[in-house]
């Protein structure tokens, strides 16, 4: 290695590997049940966002239901001939398929939503708690700890409780009981990272606190935020489905996936299972889909793998 | 870049090398005046409130800097030696201003520089950059080096857009790294073109002062002679003041116009490198120098420095390294030897000067 040309002379393709994302893409496709989850969640996202197209009946739109065609088994034909119930029929005549596609496509909107929000709300405090440390991360942080020592189910009921039904007083439970946690994780990874020599040497350059921050400091705390939201969209998801199950969550004219396992709840010992249990399973490959996705970003993000 | 700054390489040439600490016509680069840094202090009135009522212990206190006083002149390489936890990699972060002293000045040409506005202050400061030990952590992986280079010089309007390519560069040329490595992410470098990369960073913004903290600790010892001789070809060219922090006295040796030995918070000695090394005064660099390996081939046992360090958190009353010295007697034991010229140059602070 000499003084002017360290290295010999580089291919063009030199300067170009491994980009951390084309990295983190690799060791992704390397398990292929991860590929599979990816798969799952890609076709799962797609239905519910074409449900309107890909429905055969829009489920939301009582005129549309035959009172007549209700708690139909799967694959029967409709009164009027013109449709055929794949999944069967609820108590209203509802296709199920047509409700499982529209309800999928409440209960991903709300957990991507609340994800996102929470995620924003809890990144912003937990940055600034973990970088200027002091009082306000005291006070932050024993808020945080409060909260996570109640369930966040019980903190969403009880908020419900005080708002009302409503899919955005539905977000503002989820939020309010999940920013703690991404509040939290950015908290310990700006505690680490913003030990780091660095940011030292970001304030000697005379940077702004604001590009320290968010240009320094930020993109090297996201691989556990990576992690955490995605864990956190199907937590998220259940949460919402368990609060509606419970009656506390969407109206009935808008069901959503726990609220059509709900409807389905009564008629199961009378042999009707498919009200409840087509639901369930829309729900649980949902969840299912997320989880592996987000098992596998775990792995391929964890620093302690990353050098490799 | 080198042509940006003439008068300072004049400068170079007619700086004194050996500055004493006082008489010198101009004032110095940077002076730190009776630095004191007290590190886990200043309670809350939550805290104060506690210890009045007797429910809490004073939360122990480490007094990192026990009244240090040092002047580095333009064009200056003084070399700040000593053992791990004796105070100068918080002597350095307090030069450059990342730390606060407890109490003490900071003067930069003869200013003030508490007494400067938050602008001034932010101007002048990046006049003092500082090289970081760890060439993995000290540059931001997230960042390609065009934008690790070119992000400081745009935000304060150094360079325009156009120009940062050429800026970028001319850069990288000047530390001895190939321009076409400006698409590179950090990891795709070693450890020694990691160092590099951080001291074409801390170049980008034109400093006339810089603090290497244990620069080249981290680095393979061929690459260390590398960067070493780019550190002295950079002061010639540019015409910088360095203040290098080593526990390596050789690495000060080679590099250094002059030489402070610290221990514990205070700085024991100071003189000029040769001297130093030649006639060292007080006990402690004796034995720093006793320990230097050598390529002697005589049988060698090791005995000059007994113990350890004392813990920072109950130093020994007097003269702090008595308790290591062989040639302690009663009057070290209560009373701190102050810094006293010994010969033109070197101050020394041991109690067997005036014996």
């Amino acid at each position: 290695m000499s003084e002017t040309s360290p290295r010999p002379a580089a291919s063009p393709a030199d300067s170009e590997v491994e980009r951390p994302l084309r990295r983190v893409v690799r060791a992704y496709a390397e398990s292929r049940v991860a590929l599979f989850g990816l798969a799952l969640l890609l076709a799962i996202v797609l239905a519910a966002l074409l449900a309107p197209w890909l429905a055969p009946q829009n489920p939301y739109d009582l005129m549309q239901l035959d009172m007549l065609d209700g708690r139909l088994p799967p694959g029967s034909a409709s009164g009027d001939g013109q449709l055929t119930y794949l999944l069967g029929t609820d108590e209203q005549g509802r296709d199920m398929l047509s409700a499982i596609l529209y309800g999928l496509r409440i209960s991903v909107g709300v957990g991507v939503v609340a994800t996102l929000l929470a995620l924003a709300i809890g990144m912003a405090l937990g940055l600034a708690a973990g970088y200027f440390g002091g009082r306000f991360d005291a006070v932050l942080m024993r808020i945080a700890d409060i909260q996570l020592s109640f369930p966040s189910i019980l903190v969403a009921m009880i908020l419900l409780a005080l708002f009302g039904q409503g899919i955005d007083k539905i977000v503002i439970a989820l939020v309010a009981a999940q920013w703690a946690y991404y509040a939290r994780t950015t908290r310990s990874a700006a505690l680490v990272e913003g030990r780091k020599e660095y940011i030292e040497a970001a304030r000697l350059l005379g940077l702004s606190t604001a590009r320290i921050l968010f240009r320094h400091l930020l993109p090297n705390c996201l691989p556990p935020l990576i992690v955490v939201a995605a864990l956190q969209v199907a937590a998220a998801i259940a949460l919402e489905a368990t609060l509606s199950f419970l009656g506390l969550g969407l109206p009935v004219t808008e069901p959503s996936l726990g609220l059509l396992i709900a409807n389905g709840f009564q008629y199961l010992y009378s042999g009707r299972y498919w009200i409840s249990v087509f639901p369930g399973v829309a729900l649980l490959l949902l969840i299912l889909a997320i989880n592996l996705v987000a098992d596998q970003l775990r792995d391929v993000l964890n620093p302690r793998l990353q050098s490799q | 870049m080198s042509a940006q700054q003439p008068a300072q390489t004049a400068a170079l040439q007619e700086a004194p090398v050996k500055a004493p600490a006082s008489g010198s016509p101009r004032a110095p680069l940077l002076e730190l005046r009776d630095i004191r840094k007290i590190f886990g202090a200043r309670p809350d009135w939550l805290e104060r409130l506690g210890q009045r009522l007797g429910w809490l212990q004073p939360a122990a206190t480490v007094q990192a800097l026990d009244g240090v006083s040092l002047s580095i002149a333009h064009g200056e390489v003084v070399g700040l030696v000593g053992e791990s936890g004796c105070g100068k990699s918080t002597l350095g972060r307090i030069a450059v201003g990342l730390h606060a002293p407890s109490s003490g000045k900071r003067l930069w040409r003869g200013t003030d520089l508490d007494a400067l506005s938050d602008a001034e202050r932010r101007r002048v400061g990046l006049g003092i950059q500082m090289i970081f030990q760890d060439p993995y952590a000290s540059l931001n992986p997230r960042l390609r080096v065009r934008d690790l280079l070119a992000e400081a010089p745009r935000v304060h309007g150094l360079i325009d857009r156009p120009s940062e390519t050429d800026y970028v560069a001319a850069l990288l040329r000047q530390v001895g790294l190939d321009p076409a490595m400006a698409g590179r992410f950090p990891h795709q470098f070693s450890g020694g073109q990691r160092a590099r990369v951080g001291i074409a960073r801390a170049l980008a913004v034109k400093p006339e002062f810089l603090v290497c903290d244990e620069a080249v600790a981290a680095l393979d010892v061929s690459v260390q002679a590398q960067v070493l001789n780019l550190f002295m070809r950079l002061r010639e060219e540019l015409g910088l003041t360095y203040l290098f922090i080593s526990h390596d006295l050789g690495v000060v040796r080679h590099l250094s116009d002059r030489v402070a030995i610290m221990y514990l918070g205070r700085i024991v000695e100071s003189a000029p490198s040769a001297e130093i090394f030649s006639r060292p005064a007080h006990p402690y660099t004796q034995g720093l120098l006793a320990e230097a390996p050598t390529l002697k081939v005589e049988k060698k046992r090791f005995l000059a420095i007994q113990g350890e360090l004392p813990s920072p958190l109950a130093p020994p009353p007097g003269c702090h390294f008595h308790p290591r010295c062989p040639y302690a007697f009663e009057r070290c034991r209560f009373e701190v030897p102050n810094l006293a010229e010994i010969a033109p140059g070197h101050v020394s602070a041991c109690h067997l000067n005036s014996a």
